[in-house]
């Protein structure tokens, strides 16, 4: 969205309108494959880490997301590690030390709902890669094969914390095609960003969207939606069992591949995470009984703007709900949105998380965490810092299959680590350093750690560490 | 209860005061009277029959007024039925006046107010001239009652939204206005022979052309939405070829001009968390409004987001954080946008005779640690009440009862 004077959410915007949290010393792929469609290699990452010094940072509030807020502590990077986190740490003799004096710690935000990438700055109709608007069930698209790693939109991120995304196809289809989990690094290639392990995404959409969409073809209604993924799954089941069947003995010639099918029998198969944009109770709940009719698990609904009516039922079904913290109001099914939702959610005993679906707003999850919270407080809904600071970390993580690797603050994790200016959860706060892998992708004090993408050089005026 | 409700007197005691137009005032207080503030200060006689409002340890200041969005235009976005903002056949809608559709009745009024917006405009969206913006104050039954002040200034459009309805460039935007504004000094010239049917066509309708004329007499100013640094020098230009009382809105790229727009003495109204580069403003960034501010330029904050317009306390917040100096960024929010929209002999401040619309917080308004104690609208305290607090307490024990 840009700047609009027309002050609603124009339905441009790509979607909106269109705990485990154990150490692990040696984080392993997130995904094991059972049997698939395919052996051979598909589209694999390239992602290798940036080699560094170790980096200590002293004397700062460490907030781990594991339930801790250490006070003048002490956090150690190394070899693309945390390798300890404490009231001190040992300092390695070739370690860049600094000082976190009043300064704050967090993992690396992780924001479920981004279309970084896929629609892209400037926002012209080249950079519209986002729906794949020509069918109500095109699972066979994936974002990666979308995404431009020259967004303009990525830096902005990156200085907002941000060190992992979920970037996802938009809200137009019923199934919408693949996600792309990506750390958020200077790259040429998507495959340079690809989360090493991480699982698949399906971006599925409820409600307005498809239904608009495809009015003139169908589906047009809400139970024409439904019927619609039902189609789908029945086709996909049977494909399944073909493909198991011939897997089982490799006797005769390997039945036909078909990739949108391929895609929703990794789905019936686990190894692929369902990811649902849904705004209302009633058809969240509808789409629980879609996935207990194929046995599959959601594993997050998205905007989910009614998730606090329903609060009890995605807690025993173990569903996320990644939200916002106070969008409401742009088309029918928001407009029961309020600022309590993540908080009724987690007093529920669900797994709340904060995401953006917005180039803005994942700049900022910090302060829609801090919202969500602190409304949640005022309403007397007990809400702790640390479970606010989950929303946009280990739970986000959660989500995306990789709560193993990254999330929190703990020996063995990835050193995806932010350096805060004040508390995250002030207005005031700002990120000055971030750490992805180790790696300082960006100081807000340093010139050589802020990324600029291809598209921007060129520019007189220099915009500024600001942009 | 009812009492409270109904009390024409009430005094803020013991609190901070920030009434903008001076420095803060410790352990200050403000007393509200028939809608309207009657003392102010530390040496108060609190009238007998006040209701008071102990507001020790709180922040009081004035009501945020949101110099953007269509509040009481729109009640949902995506649904036409319920947009009031656009008028659909005129590329020059200067006839166009907002005020009879808005809808004091919109449940989005309850859901800022409670924010501590108490002040919105309520503006026209499209075309080349969209219309005229009103003022409204976020409490009244009727349209009578919420009108601050209508109209507070024409909206036109120099930004690439506005190519399509002038022949596809931006130099025939500008002409297109140019001839327009041409053509209504000729029409006030020539009224008679308008009427008689004895001049050439002119470029709009009587009615528009009429409508301008407060404006290129320089008794309403012309809000124009202009982004890229171009633009915003040819809006620049316009204005000093008709002497027209410009406010620059928008403005992504104003940082990279603000020496010229200070010295042109005109107001820019920006939206703090504006950072997505476009062709329209490549240049965009967060330090935009404190650079303006740094210039000399009178800033006004802005959040363009009709149903999260109480979201203009992070706006500011971030504008802070951004460079803009604290006591800067409230007055962004309260009392330049009362001077931009000629208000501000009745409001945007804590002083004896103004509108008496104040909020109590229990600490910074920017931070969101900070929650909204009291609103007063025109002295009438404000229900803490909207459909989403109804919707919370019905939801927060489930299963819900209905």
């Amino acid at each position: 969205m840009r700047l609009a004077w027309i002050l609603f959410l124009p339905l441009s915007l790509a979607c909106a309108s269109a705990s485990g949290h154990s150490a692990s010393q040696a984080p392993a792929p997130a995904a094991k494959p059972e049997s698939t469609s395919v052996t051979r290699s598909q589209y694999p990452s390239t992602y290798r880490r940036h080699p560094n010094r170790p980096v200590v940072i002293r004397n700062a509030t460490i907030m781990t997301a594991t339930g801790q807020e250490i006070p003048n502590g002490s956090i150690l990077l190394r070899d693309g590690r945390i390798v300890a986190v404490g009231a001190s740490v040992e300092v390695p003799a070739d370690a860049v030390i600094v000082d976190g004096t009043g300064k704050y710690v967090t993992p690396g935000v992780i924001d479920t709902h981004s279309h970084l990438g896929v629609y892209a700055a400037p926002g012209t109709d080249a950079e519209s890669d986002g729906n794949e608007a020509t069918n109500p069930v095109t699972a066979e698209v994936w974002a990666e094969h979308s995404f431009w790693p020259q967004d303009p939109q990525i830096p902005l991120a990156i200085a907002g914390g941000v060190t992992t995304i979920q970037a996802l196809p938009g809200s137009a289809n019923l199934i919408g095609g693949r996600s792309a989990i990506l750390k958020l690094v200077p790259a040429r290639t998507v495959q340079e960003m690809k989360f090493p392990g991480a699982r698949y995404g399906l971006k599925m959409a409820c409600g307005e969207n498809p239904k608009r969409v495809y009015r003139s073809r169908g589906p047009s209604t809400r139970m024409g939606n439904m019927a619609g993924y039902r189609a789908a799954f029945i086709q996909a089941e049977n494909y399944r069992q073909r493909w198991d069947k011939w897997n089982a003995n490799h006797q005769g010639d390997p039945p036909q591949r078909d990739l949108r099918l391929e895609s929703l029998a990794e789905v019936l198969r686990g190894n692929i995470y369902v990811q649902n944009h849904c705004y209302r109770a009633d058809e969240m709940a509808q789409m629980l009984d879609l996935a207990r009719e194929f046995g599959f698990q959601i594993r997050s609904f998205h905007h989910a703007v009614e998730a606090y009516k329903i609060a009890d039922l995605l807690a025993q079904a173990g569903t996320a709900a990644s939200i916002w913290a106070d969008w409401w109001g742009f088309k029918e099914e928001a407009m029961d949105g309020i600022h309590e939702n993540a908080a009724l959610v987690q007093a529920a005993g669900g797994r709340p998380v904060i995401h953006s679906d917005d180039p803005g707003g994942t700049q900022r999850l910090n302060q829609e965490a801090a919202k969500a919270m602190y409304y949640g407080q005022r309403s007397g809904i007990p809400i702790t810092r640390d479970q606010a600071l989950r929303w946009f970390t280990a739970n986000a993580a959660w989500v995306l299959g990789i709560d193993s690797l990254v999330g929190t603050l703990e020996p063995g994790k990835m050193a995806d680590v932010v350096l805060w200016s004040a508390d995250p959860f002030s207005v005031y706060a700002k990120a000055l350093q971030v750490y992805n892998d180790g790696w300082l992708v960006f100081d807000r004090q340093d010139p050589a750690h802020r990324p600029r993408t291809d598209f921007e050089l060129g520019q007189v005026p220099v915009p500024g560490v600001d942009r | 209860m009812i009492a409270f409700m109904l009390a024409q007197t009430i005094a803020i005691t013991g609190g901070t005061v920030y009434p903008v137009s001076g420095p803060k005032i410790e352990q200050a207080t403000v007393v509200i009277r028939d809608g309207k503030i009657a003392a102010i200060g530390t040496n108060i006689t609190i009238p007998a029959d006040a209701t008071r409002i102990d507001a020790t340890g709180k922040w009081v200041t004035p009501g945020l007024i949101d110099g953007a969005g269509q509040m009481g235009l729109v009640e949902v976005g995506a649904v036409g039925a319920t947009r009031e903002g656009s008028q659909r056949a005129d590329t020059i809608a200067a006839s166009f006046n907002v005020a009879e559709g808005l809808n004091p009745a919109s449940l989005v009024i309850p859901v800022t107010r409670i924010e501590g917006i108490t002040t919105t405009l309520a503006a026209p969206t499209g075309h080349l001239v969209s219309g005229q913006a009103v003022l409204i104050d976020l409490d009244g039954a009727t349209i009578e009652e919420m009108l601050a002040q209508s109209p507070v200034g024409l909206v036109a459009t120099l930004s690439e939204g506005a190519k399509d309805e002038a022949g596809g460039s931006r130099a025939s935007v500008a002409e297109r206005l140019r001839a327009v504004f041409r053509d209504a000094l000729e029409y006030e010239r020539r009224k008679g022979d308008f009427t008689r049917a004895q001049i050439q066509p002119l470029s709009a309708s009587a009615a528009d052309l009429e409508a301008l004329l407060p404006m290129l007499h320089g008794r309403l100013p012309l809000i124009t939405i202009a982004n890229r640094r171009s633009d915003i020098e040819t809006a620049l230009r316009l204005a000093r070829e008709f002497k027209v009382r410009l406010v620059l809105a928008g403005a992504q790229e104003a940082w990279q001009v603000a020496p010229a727009i200070a010295s042109a003495g005109v107001p820019v109204l920006v939206q703090p968390l504006d950072n997505i580069p476009s062709y329209d403003g490549l240049g965009v960034r967060y330090e935009n409004a404190a650079l303006l501010a740094r210039a000399g330029v009178k800033v006004v904050l802005l959040e363009t987001d009709t149903h999260n317009s109480r979201n203009l306390r992070q706006q500011a917040g971030n504008a802070v954080s951004y460079g803009l100096p604290w006591d800067q960024a409230l007055r962004a929010v309260t009392l330049s946008p009362a001077e931009a929209f000629g208000v501000a002999d009745r409001y945007g401040s804590l002083e004896v005779g103004k509108v008496a619309n104040v909020v109590v917080w229990s600490g910074d308004p920017f931070e969101f640690s900070t929650g909204v104690e009291h609103v007063f609208i025109r002295g009438r305290a404000i229900p803490l009440r909207s459909r989403q607090t109804e919707l919370m307490e019905r939801y927060r024990t489930l299963p819900p009862t209905y």
